[in-house]
């Protein structure tokens, strides 16, 4: 594989593999484990069934018990693999047990039942992909909800903060009137007032305007965003203000310049403010926090916080709702990768 | 493109009759205000946003920082002065959080403070490293760089449930360390340890985002200078300590000052995986804050209000400090364009 060779050794175009590039793949190499493996093995994790789940050491791919299903029962039976009293080994599946006596049974002859001492059985094991973990989420936790509200809250405030926004550079961008570089520094100075430190008389606001245990209060603080404002009217600049002019030489209103104009033009500034609001919302935490006490209008981020603290026994359930979690972010950041990392390094904004 | 941002038919239907919904007053709110005016309305509702959930909540917490009681509703709150400061501040000696009449803050005050330094020393360092290997000529640079980068989009939730599950006492790690012949722990339930893993987990959380912004600086780097450098025959240390350090100074002490902004208000990662235990190990201020304000019984708005004040004291000084570093590279980038 000559090609597959000279791929991986190219260097810094000296020919020559130093220890400088031993060093970079290397460190990569763990970067790669250390970087993904966490995820990696709570995905791996996430499709073990409870009792594989307790094992230690744990294994590193999902495997259960084997079980049978055996003629009049409901219920498929555990296999075991059985020392008999003569010496055979061979693999049973379990009817009943009364302390350490088993009742075993061959299940290709369901009629013959055999007694067994627990001591001279160990289980068979085999892959399974307990993939109940991620259906009975559904049923048994109303994930369902919470699933709801925080696609809800996430998408509404998204639209509302690409709209706020968008009309704020608009107008920073467009227009020239009194009191214009007033509110940009107004709005910029937003950026240094951190959250947390607002979080106390915030709530106090949210509960006058009854927005407490609403998801609305979790979106109507966030859509006015300084960096999305930033972001957007730096875009719009680069529109040429002929375009507006032409239009109103049309008797186009100021408002529908915006709409069919300024708006469509800055599709690629607002996809990025799209992709940064929804992560944003998507991972919300302390805000929620404060803000949704009551259970049924919690989002997943709420929930999985509330779960790790109730059922810390069921990490079957939990790991599977975390990966559930997860997921969209993994999706969008894969489908997205370039535009994410770009708009960061541009903007300097998370 | 199909309409703004390039959306399907149904929802550019809605987006189109938002539109004729919204035309008819902001018509007339032109003819009343004249053009460059109506500028106020597009800007009127973020104002309206920010002046709701930014400036008005800054005036209420020096309201409530300077009242008592457990009321929520400010008219309802007795002015008791700097009683709240003076209640937090109190302590027969400051550099033992026990003898502190809020002992809890003052731990937490230190943790933060252990916390910050630990945690962005060696932040900044590995983000450096990774940044510096990142920029070689490697050979799937793009996926490297999203590897790094992918925790960084993770919730904080999501991030301290991965890690409770590894570091749990028949987790992973135990097993690993036992299998090589060493000792497990119970790394979450023992408060050095704890403390450790906090950082960890917060270094592997938030590097790639500060791995980012060091890479696009050493790109910005020309690369004459290294083909200079090479061609004297530089070693590769001094390529490094003479070239790539000085230009990329600005860019490390802006990451610098954001990850101590950052640090200072660390909260979420660290409530879900440890909730600030054991004991108080792993407390720091914000979530001092949160419990006072929502989580006791008898809530204690105006404690938390002061303790949100001084914790916006520190962040003005950095941020301050930020405004200056950002200044001074800025005039340092534009004077080597010039040069």
């Amino acid at each position: 594989m000559p090609s597959l060779r000279t791929l991986l050794t190219a260097t810094r175009g000296r020919g020559r593999f130093d220890w400088t590039d031993w060093f970079t793949y290397a460190y990569l190499a763990l970067g790669v484990v250390l970087m993904f493996g966490p995820v990696v093995w709570l995905v791996l994790s996430s499709f073990k069934t409870a009792a594989a789940l307790n094992e230690f050491p744990p294994r590193l791919l999902p495997y259960g018990q084997k079980s049978v299903s055996i003629a009049d029962r409901a219920d498929p039976a555990p296999v075991f693999r059985v020392r008999l009293p003569d010496g055979t080994v061979r693999e049973m599946a379990e009817l009943r047990r009364i302390g350490i006596q088993a009742t075993m049974v061959d299940p290709a002859r369901p009629d013959d039942p055999v007694r067994v001492n627990i001591r001279d059985r160990e289980p068979v094991r085999e892959l399974h992909v307990a993939t109940e973990n991620y259906t009975r989420i559904f049923g048994q936790f109303d994930f369902a909800r919470f699933l709801w509200n925080s696609v809800f809250i996430t998408v509404i405030a998204t639209i509302i903060t690409l709209l706020f926004n968008a009309m704020a550079a608009f107008a920073l961008s467009k227009y020239r009137f009194r009191g214009r570089k007033a509110a940009f520094l107004v709005i910029l100075a937003t950026l240094m007032i951190p959250p947390t430190i607002i979080l106390v008389p915030n709530f106090l606001v949210a509960s006058t305007l009854g927005l407490l245990n609403s998801p609305w209060g979790v979106i109507w603080p966030a859509v006015a965003t300084p960096t999305g404002v930033f972001l957007l009217r730096q875009y719009m600049l680069t529109i040429p203000d002929e375009l507006i002019d032409a239009a109103r030489m049309d008797h186009a209103s100021e408002w529908r310049i915006f709409w069919r104009i300024v708006l469509p033009l800055s599709a690629p500034a607002l996809a990025v403010l799209a992709i940064f609001s929804v992560m944003w919302r998507w991972n919300d935490f302390l805000w929620p926090l404060v803000v949704l006490s009551k259970t049924e209008t919690f989002t997943l981020q709420l929930a999985l916080n509330a779960f790790q603290g109730e059922l810390t026994t069921q990490w079957h359930y939990l790991l599977a709702m975390t990966v559930m979690t997860l997921l969209p972010v993994t999706v969008v950041f894969a489908l997205l990768q370039r535009y994410i990392t770009a708009g960061i390094a541009s903007a300097g904004v998370k | 493109m199909r309409g703004p941002g390039g959306v399907g038919a149904w929802p550019g239907a809605a987006l189109g009759l938002a539109f004729s919904v919204l035309e008819a007053p902001m018509r007339a709110l032109q003819r009343l205000l004249g053009v460059p005016r109506i500028g106020w309305v597009f800007l009127a509702p973020n104002l309206v946003v920010l002046g709701l959930f930014t400036f008005l909540p800054i005036a209420i917490d020096f309201h409530y920082a300077f009242t008592g009681g457990a009321q929520l509703l400010p008219a309802e709150r007795p002015y008791v002065g700097a009683e709240n400061f003076a209640t937090l501040f109190e302590c027969t000696n400051h550099l033992d959080p026990s003898t502190c009449r809020k002992d809890l803050f003052w731990r937490a005050v230190y943790n933060t403070a252990a916390f910050a330094v630990l945690q962005v020393a060696s932040m900044v360092l590995f983000s450096l490293v990774t940044a510096l290997v990142l920029n070689r000529r490697i050979v799937g640079r793009g996926f490297f760089r999203g590897v790094f980068f992918y925790p960084v989009l993770l919730s904080p939730v999501v991030v301290a449930l991965i890690w409770k599950w590894i570091l749990q006492r028949e987790g992973v790690l135990n097993a690993l360390l036992q299998a090589a012949g060493g000792t497990g722990a119970e790394w979450l339930n023992t408060g050095g340890w704890a403390f450790s893993w906090v950082v960890v987990v917060s270094i592997w959380a938030h590097m790639g985002f500060y791995t980012l912004i060091l890479l696009a600086g050493l790109q910005a780097i020309p690369s004459e200078l290294y083909e200079a450098a090479e061609m004297d025959h530089a070693s590769p240390w001094r390529r490094f300590s003479r070239i790539t350090l000085p230009l990329l100074m600005p860019s490390l002490l802006i990451v610098t000052v954001l990850a101590l902004i950052r640090a200072v208000q660390v909260f979420d990662e660290v409530f879900v995986l440890t909730g600030g235990g054991p004991g108080s190990a792993t407390l720091f201020v914000v979530q001092f804050i949160y419990q006072t304000a929502f989580a006791e019984s008898i809530r204690l708005y105006g404690i938390a209000a002061a303790a949100s004040l001084v914790l916006a004291a520190a962040l003005l000084v950095l941020t301050l400090a930020q405004l200056r570093v950002s200044r001074r590279s800025a005039e340092g980038a534009s004077g080597g364009r010039d040069a």
